[in-house]
């Protein structure tokens, strides 16, 4: 009996005190004050979506203008949002503010708080066994600097950036001295390097949060190594968070006390260097990439699972895959400045080092392959964001791999082919597995079913969408086309406009996600507990759809018979419905 | 050497005043800082330094300066294309046959191996053919495979790769032309210090002037960066300003200029031709219209053109080559004429289009 689902969500019956589990506080005091695990992952939820509409809606902008060579769109667009005048400079200088918006809303305030603060915030608590996160206040504080921070971003877009313009024209990178007072001299991009400032606390105490919790608060009997994938992949990117974003928080304000101080860290003529904010910029850079990555890789394994109704093929390999990942992330920063002017043994070693990371990567790949490998295969909606995941990540993979070489990187860095690249790693491969994560627990969430042939439609419209645009940028980068150009030469225009076709398929397919969700809220079924059947096997499952307010009042056990596949309770098996 | 520099500019600042038309064309160019690319313009009005006479003669001859007409292009981007622009370096060539013969084809076999095994285990094992899922989670072997077989890829792409990053960073002969490129906002200049160290500013050529002339529109430039053909060059790029990235990609070329420093690399190229590029890092709002155009020219027109520049060639002083004709004002520019690719039009001496070079710095002091 104790061990049965139905005790684990409240103790309702044996105190007599009804809905005690479900005792919720008023509406401020529930939203606006929240220490609850899933008020604050589903917060996160909310204001990843309203993010990733602005962000999306700004690469809007950016592939109307460039569906053509020429000014034709930035001119109406700057004075029409305030930000400048209708004349060229001010026109050219609003592209860069949106390509540097562009990616930091993406970065910092779409992928990550979804990833991290939405599905982490959310599952891991649920699948460890755990009542809520260590420290629910910072918790909070953690989900509200995170907004502070994106009202920082936003409010800098309307303050005076270049000399031509409003806001921060730097680029995500935001590249002294570019940023500092040569190029930038108005406070735009002291409110940019705010905003990272606050979001960067925000993450690093919920990494912080993340750590603690998942090493002192898993269920009795759950090792680390019982732990589901989704769990080890929060935790790798919880401690590259914590080692990397120190390091930005750094250089960005030693970049603050150059603009506004009199220091010359990355100034040449007072002694310091422009290439050493590169080398800090790029030693949190590129473990961000996997910040944003290996939480998808979580979920994809436990989606890629459930859907075949088996274990994870080879589950420690996964584990120290994403490990090793993290690791080997710290040691190949420079591969992003090839072109620099690196010594030529320091680019043979960065090569080098950043090709080892296939192996890992490989690793990844096939278990997914052979863990579906003999299973049982149900294709709901999930499932089919995983997979389409597993191809295009491979796609964006492998030309990972042909940037890697310092000698090639040469003609490539910095034209579009980098662009299509790390769009299909993140635009294809974090983006997807956030879908898949949101139609697997969506109903868990909400306790409302999805419609499944939206998603699936959803998922169609999006993947044509999503190539599209950027499979042709590749050819544009091949061929010479440098990235953060809002102009271009006629010989460019070809692909460049059916890259501009294909944003208009992937907005199509973000109306038929956002009918889904409100078609659910409205007018979905109520969701069951375990809405996905046999294969669905860790904890979360065991809990009501919605799951109660306060969950795992009297923790579950993992006893000697569970694995790190199967946390249901003996009487659950098999599959509930 | 330098006081004699300082006195000549100073006589030229105080002929200016009188008669500037003269002045252009009897002594060298007044010494103008390059603050914004309009300011260097009116200067280029008149070439100083060859004579209408002596071009005449020139042009007959076999090492005059002509600038090279669209007929001429050999790396531009090319519409609808799906591959690397080619080649015109040993290097570049290098790396576009590593691309195609090894990374290419390792890549595409990559993604469609996973996209097969993905459809057989979608037609296999899905639920109505394979309804029952087996237990299996653990296979040594298999492991062991696919950790071992990515890394002996990896292997046999690092050879190649290591090999074309030592070739890429082989130091530069001594006898190498130097050429340093300097990024502005938003333009590039080039100076020869081998040759004298005149200063060449390169601006986009207007889009309607270059459609006219049957150039890529903001691909051209009023001034080209001129190399010689098969001869090494020791590029040295910096910046003024903020970062900006010197880009060839029919050379496989691409390093940075970098404020307070100084980056090197050595660059060839194999054939005569006009081989374009843009800058190729985030340096503000005309980004996008600091494009990169270099002229490769056989030796002896190379030297010519030096000349015609104010530099010198071997030990010679300069401007020792150039004799000034008489009544050689409003001597324009073989430059923007001749790009018509007819060298009689380098009579039109009357016209006031911008010349080819922009002005000798030889006499920078």
């Amino acid at each position: 009996m104790a061990t049965t689902a139905d005790s684990f969500q409240a103790h309702t019956e044996d105190h007599g005190h009804a809905h005690d589990a479900d005792h919720k506080p008023g509406f401020f005091a529930r939203w606006f004050m929240s220490t609850n695990h899933k008020d604050i992952g589903t917060l996160y939820l909310i204001f990843a979506i309203c993010a990733g509409i602005i962000g999306g809606a700004i690469s809007g902008v950016m592939r109307a203008e460039l569906a053509e060579p020429g000014i034709q769109v930035l001119n109406s667009v700057t004075p029409f949002i305030g930000v400048g005048d209708a004349d060229l400079n001010a026109a050219l200088h609003h592209w860069n503010v949106l390509i540097t918006a562009h990616g930091l809303i993406m970065v910092f305030f779409m992928v990550m708080p979804a990833m991290i603060g939405g599905f982490g915030n959310w599952f891991v608590p649920l699948m460890i066994g755990a009542p809520d996160m260590a420290f629910p206040r910072m918790n909070n504080i953690s989900f509200w600097l995170t907004v502070a921070g994106f009202l920082s971003l936003m409010f800098s877009m309307f303050v005076p950036g270049g000399p031509s313009g409003l806001g921060a024209g730097t680029g995500w990178t935001v590249y002294a001295p570019l940023s500092t007072d040569v190029g930038s001299p108005g406070p735009a991009v002291d409110f940019a390097i705010f905003s990272l400032h606050l979001a960067g606390a925000g993450s690093i105490l919920g990494a912080t949060n993340f750590i603690t919790t998942i090493f002192n608060m898993r269920a009795p009997g759950m090792t680390l190594h019982k732990m589901p994938l989704f769990v080890w992949s929060v935790l790798v990117t919880a401690f590259l968070l914590l080692l990397a974003l120190p390091v930005l928080a750094a250089a960005i304000t030693m970049l603050l006390t150059d603009r506004n101080f009199g220091t010359t860290f990355f100034n040449a003529s007072g002694g310091g260097d422009p290439i050493l904010y590169q080398h800090l910029f790029w030693f949190f850079g590129h473990p961000e990439v996997y910040i944003m990555i290996l939480p998808g890789f979580g979920m994809i394994s436990q989606i890629v699972a459930t859907f075949s109704r088996k274990p994870v093929f080879g589950y420690l390999g996964m584990a120290y895959a994403m490990v090793a990942i993290g690791v080997v992330g710290f040691v190949v920063w420079a591969h992003h400045m090839f072109t620099v002017g690196l010594d030529v043994n320091t680019k043979m070693y960065f090569t080098a080092a950043t090709m080892v990371i296939a192996v890992p990567t490989g690793v990844k790949i096939f278990s997914w392959v052979a863990t579906m490998w003999g299973g049982s295969l149900e294709f709901k909606s999930p499932m089919v964001w995983a997979l389409g995941f597993i191809f295009l990540f491979t796609v964006g993979g492998v030309t990972g791999v042909v940037l890697a070489n310092g000698g090639i990187d040469d003609n490539l860095h910095d034209t579009y082919y980098v662009v299509a690249h790390f769009h299909y790693v993140l635009s294809m491969g974090a983006v997807f597995s956030l879908f898949a994560g949101w139609y697997y627990w969506f109903p868990k969430i909400s306790g409302k079913m999805h419609s499944e042939f939206l998603a699936h439609l959803h998922f169609w419209v999006f993947f044509v969408g999503v190539n599209v645009i950027f499979f042709p940028q590749h050819f544009l980068g091949m061929q010479g086309m440098p990235r953060r150009y809002p102009d271009y030469a006629e010989a460019f225009t070809y692909w460049n406009e059916i890259s501009s076709y294909g944003y208009i398929i992937m907005a199509a397919s973000m109306v038929i996600f956002f009918v889904n969700v409100f078609y659910a809220l409205a007018a979905g079924k109520k969701a069951p507990a375990n809405y996905w059947g046999e294969g669905a096997t860790t904890l979360e499952w065991t809990l009501s759809s919605p799951p109660p307010y306060h969950q795992f009042e009297t923790l579950p056990v993992i006893e000697e018979h569970h694995d790190y596949h199967n946390h249901l309770p003996r009487s659950d098996e098999p599959a509930r419905a | 050497m330098n006081s004699s520099k300082s006195i000549a500019s100073f006589f030229a600042a105080l002929l200016l005043m009188l008669a500037p038309q003269a002045v252009f064309a009897q002594a060298n160019p007044a010494n103008i800082e390059p603050m914004a690319p309009e300011a260097a313009t009116p200067q280029n009005d008149v070439s100083p330094l060859v004579g209408a006479g002596e071009r005449g003669d020139a042009a007959a001859g076999a090492d005059a300066y002509v600038p090279m007409g669209p007929e001429m292009i050999k790396g531009q981007p090319e519409s609808g294309a799906f591959g690397f622009q080619e080649q015109y370096s040993k290097d570049g060539q290098y790396a576009l046959w590593m691309h195609n013969a090894i990374l290419l084809p390792i890549i595409t076999v990559i993604s469609l191996f996973v996209l097969a095994l993905l459809l057989w285990v979608i037609v296999r094992y899905n639920r109505k053919s394979h309804p029952k899922p087996s237990r299996t989670t653990h296979n040594t072997l298999i492991e062991v495979i696919w950790t071992v077989v990515p890394a002996l890829i990896l292997l046999v792409i690092a050879v190649p790769s290591i090999r074309l990053l030592a070739s890429q960073y082989e130091a530069p002969p001594a006898d190498a032309v130097t050429i340093k490129a300097t990024g502005y906002q938003w333009y590039w200049t080039y100076t020869y210090p081998d040759n004298g160290d005149f200063e060449i500013i390169s601006n986009m050529m207007p889009e309607d002037e270059a459609e006219a002339k049957g150039f890529p529109a903001q691909l051209e430039v009023d001034n080209r960066m001129v190399v010689p053909v098969n001869t090494p060059i020791r590029l040295q790029t910096t910046a003024a300003d903020v970062i900006h990235s010197f880009a060839v990609p029919s050379l496989w070329f691409k390093l940075d200029a970098v404020p307070g420093r100084i980056n090197e690399r050595i660059f060839q190229v194999e054939e005569p031709g006009i081989y374009y590029g843009q800058c190729s890092e985030l340096c503000g709002a005309r980004h996008a219209y600091m494009p990169i155009a270099v002229e490769a020219l056989p030796r002896d027109r190379f030297e010519a053109w030096v000349r015609a520049q104010g530099g010198t060639v071997g030990d010679e002083p300069a401007g020792e080559t150039v004799e000034l004709g008489e009544g050689a004002e409003a001597a324009d520019g073989a430059g923007e004429d001749a790009a018509d690719g007819t060298e009689s039009e380098a009579e039109g001496a009357e016209n006031d289009t911008v010349a080819v070079g922009a002005r000798g710095t030889g006499r920078r002091s």
